[in-house]
């Protein structure tokens, strides 16, 4: 039996000054139907959803829902309408606590106009329960984990009488086990009729999970096509307009002499962690969010305390007391947070790449601006950005390109070990591939690197060695043929009692 | 103003984007700033036959000059992300200590010098609690806005310290001239000069502004973000200081009163000239402008005869829609971002 088309767009078309964001798309969403929408970021993608979810409002075309003309004048008209939106950075007030997000503005009252806050409590923490998770309703969102915040913006989303879920890369920080079980209530919202609209550059994911597949490429809609009918290489041709050979570049590090190695390394939130970093090598860190991951490579680099332990660098002995140090010595920490600790998005691209390198192009205490456009022409050269020139602000660059520059960055200052926090997060495949080439030539000449991924195909594919975190603890260490998904899933998930 | 401009525009030309240059340099807010004020002067020498004559002039010049110099300091804080609040009354205290070692027998260069460390140490005590401590600047600047004119007040016993008889040359930096143009105006020019070039290519400076644009981002770049944020404020400091010394100089007379609310007409001007209170954004030139306008209309007030009272109503006014009109012109960007 065919389903009922639930949501139509009709040729909808979308000009922003200077460009056409979307043009002329259409695409039927039916009921009970999982349908991605997959393209590189900049396709229209997100302008296609702030459309759908009355954000934007389209300069051509048409919206049909449930067989009435659709033109939501703002998000709240949207939702009462039945279309909820999860997006992809969290847009929760930190200060809140969960409850108090999940029914942000439609707080339960008691008579005399009191906030029920025992009603919303209970309620959330029914919510919560389908999720499998002991997420306490009165925390504040500020102290939870990435995970858990997007985590609360779903609940968020389902807990109005939603007919159509739009999750735009919902499991791009979830752990595997949290995306399964996603997963899992995604397959029950559709068994209850509900649609969802499922935006991700996993295609894995979606070739589980989705009915259909949308491509856009550069605002324009390239294919519909049924998943049983194709396979994620053609789904990736489509999106980048050509052929992708290899999406990891062969590995071959593992060989050079040691540059960087810890010993019993112990902070706030891990302990007793020792591993040793070999030049050109990729030395991948997995485990489950939360791990410690991050914490280990920011107290090695003198951005968060040390309590014990010894680091080696080249042989000798340091200790970064602040961060600055450790870019002295060329040891750099790229963020996992682009947005927020990255990048200078109101400054120029120049500003942006001659951040850690500031010294080099001065000359008495005055920056020469010869020297730091050149500079920067040399990294935008290099690492291939795309940006109408050098002096456009970073706010103006794509995902992908915003992550190239602030690898730039860190390569201004010619590291010899440089630890890179999910590099990749969030940026389309094709700039992910690019990424990917860049860091294996950086191996080759002689930098150690260090990848912090929750992508396991990601450590996969790429690390030389591995190893998984657990609770802030080492779990352990693969190498060669030992790195396979089972290897690590079992280190990163068994309980704590068995790492001793 | 955005020293790239030009060589962008070089680079970006031959892309669809070629605008006239007219359109270009309206999109600089310095140049419509400039227009405003340039037609402002034409409207106000044809309304009153006082306004485009040596002695209005070169008046209203000496008056702004003291909010320029704070002006100056606070371009610098709002870059940071952040403002002083305590300029004003740093500005009074400097002139009160000098004006009180002086009648207490100290020489008025020796004690213009202690006012200016006192100046200083405000700034720096300011720059130690926002930067190393870590509090809010807001609420820093304002204690020691309290503190300082509280301070001046305790010296003076409320009433001002007239001084008399002091040395024709320290009369001469706030109340001289050098071949007509009046000392005080030359020196504001001077630290203008300086601190846009100081601002526009020190290193130093270039780090205010990435603390300014993203401060967790600064700090993870390697940038010492407390170092930076303490010596803005030892800057603004420093800057109120020399108002107050100035402006001692050309009155001879040191008030507790003085530079009473310069904090809100420095900000104003500095908005009006493009600064962003979020920070990142701010030129000296549009400080300079801003603080122009507003005299302009002050000016214009006393002109007229229009009663003084209503000129912070017209700051206001001014005010709101020098930010109206630079929302609007980048609405469309905010919400396509």
């Amino acid at each position: 039996m065919e389903k009922k088309v639930l949501l139509s767009i009709r040729n909808i078309t979308k000009v922003f000054p200077g460009v056409k964001a979307i043009d002329q798309v259409s695409l039927d969403v039916k009921k009970g139907e999982v349908h991605a929408l997959v393209g590189e970021n900049g396709a229209g993608k997100s302008t296609l959803v702030n459309i759908i979810s009355g954000v934007l409002k389209p300069d051509g075309g048409e919206l049909i829902f449930d067989d009435q003309p659709y033109a939501p004048a703002n998000p709240r008209e949207a939702q009462a309408r039945g279309i909820g939106l999860v997006h992809q950075e969290t847009a929760l007030c930190p200060h809140l606590s969960v409850a108090e997000n999940v029914f942000l503005g439609r707080m339960p009252y008691k008579a005399g106009g009191l906030v029920d806050f025992k009603k919303a409590w209970l309620d959330t923490k029914k919510l919560l329960q389908n999720f499998s998770t002991d997420l306490n309703p009165k925390v504040k969102v500020e102290n939870l984990s990435v995970a858990n915040q997007q985590l609360v913006e779903i609940v968020k989303a389902l807990s109005q009488d939603c007919r159509l879920l739009i999750l735009d890369e919902p499991t791009s920080s979830l752990t595997d086990a949290e995306t399964e079980n996603l997963f899992r209530i995604i397959g029950e919202l559709k068994e209850r009729g509900i649609s969802v609209l499922y935006i991700s550059h996993r295609l894995k994911e979606v070739f589980r999970i989705c009915e259909r597949i949308t491509i856009l490429r550069d605002g324009v809609l390239v294919k519909t096509l049924n998943t049983s009918e194709t396979n994620e290489e053609e789904i990736i041709c489509q999106m980048v307009g050509r052929n992708i050979d290899h999406l990891y570049p062969a590995k071959k590090g593992g060989n050079g002499e040691e540059i960087l190695r810890v010993e019993n390394l112990s902070g706030q939130c891990f302990r007793d962690i020792s591993f040793s970093l070999k030049k050109g090598e990729i030395l991948g860190f997995a485990g489950l969010v939360g791990a410690g991951r991050s914490e280990v490579a920011r107290a090695i680099c003198g951005i968060d305390p040390l309590e014990t332990g010894q680091i080696y660098l080249n042989g000798q002995k340091v200790r970064f007391n602040s961060y600055y140090d450790a870019i002295r010595a060329r040891v750099a920490y790229l963020t996992e947070d682009r947005k927020n600790e990255g990048l200078f998005l109101k400054m120029s691209v120049v500003a942006n790449l001659v951040v850690t390198s500031l010294r080099e192009v001065t000359h008495h205490h005055l920056v020469q601006q010869e020297k730091e456009q050149s500079l920067a022409a040399r990294y935008v050269e290099k690492l291939q950005i795309k940006t109408a020139d050098l002096f456009q602000k970073m706010i103006n660059l794509s995902g992908g390109n915003q992550q190239k520059v602030v690898v730039g960055k860190w390569l201004a200052i010619d590291p010899v070990v440089l630890f890179m926090d999910e590099p990749t997060r969030g940026i389309d495949v094709g700039a992910k591939t690019e990424l990917h080439y860049l860091m294996r030539e950086l191996c080759d000449r002689g930098i150690g690197i260090v990848l912090i991924s929750s992508e396991l195909p990601e450590i996969i594919g790429m690390c030389d060695r591995v190893i998984v975190m657990n609770e802030g603890c080492k779990a352990g260490e693969l190498g060669g043929e030992e790195i396979t998904e089972q290897n690590i899933m079992r280190l990163a998930a068994t309980q704590s009692d068995q790492s001793a | 103003m955005n020293p790239s401009l030009e060589k962008q525009a070089v680079q970006s030309g031959g892309t669809t984007k070629q605008k006239g240059i007219l359109a270009r340099a309206f999109a600089i807010r310095e140049f419509s700033l400039l227009i405003i004020i340039i037609g402002c002067a034409i409207l106000l020498s044809f309304l009153t036959p006082h306004f485009l004559t040596v002695p209005n002039l070169t008046t209203t010049a000496i008056g702004l000059a003291a909010d320029g110099i704070i002006a100056v300091g606070m371009t610098v804080a709002l870059v940071l992300g952040g403002f002083d609040l305590s300029v004003g009354s740093v500005m009074a205290l400097s002139g009160v200590i000098a004006g009180s070692l002086y009648l207490g027998g100290v020489n008025i260069w020796i004690a213009a010098g202690i006012a200016l460390v006192v100046g200083m140490i405000c700034g720096l005590i300011n720059g130690y609690f926002i930067g190393r401590v870590g509090l809010n600047p807001f609420i820093t600047t304002l204690g020691m806005m309290s503190i300082a004119r509280g301070a001046s007040y305790v010296l003076t016993k409320g009433s001002p310290l007239s001084l008399a008889g002091i040395s024709k040359g320290f009369k001469f930096i706030g109340g001289g001239q050098i071949f007509g143009f009046p000392m005080m105006v030359l020196i504001y020019l001077l630290i203008v000069v300086i601190m846009d070039f100081v601002l526009r290519r020190s290193v130093v400076m270039r780090q205010v502004f990435y603390v300014g644009s993203n401060e967790k981002a600064a700090a993870l770049s390697g940038i010492n973000v407390s170092k930076v944020k303490t010596g803005v404020f030892f800057l603004t400091g420093t800057l109120a200081a020399i108002s107050g010394i100035l402006t001692l100089s050309r009155f001879t007379v040191a008030t507790p009163n003085a530079g009473m609310s310069a904090e809100m007409r420095a900000i104003a001007a500095c908005v009006i000239g493009g600064a962003s209170l979020s920070g990142g954004e701010g030129t000296i030139l549009g400080s300079v402008l801003g603080v122009i306008l507003l005299a302009l209309v002050n000016n214009a007030l006393i002109l007229l005869n229009v009663s003084v009272y209503w000129q912070d109503l017209i700051t206001g006014m001014i005010l709101i829609s020098a930010v109206l009109v630079d929302f609007l012109s980048h609405r469309s960007r905010f919400l396509r971002d």
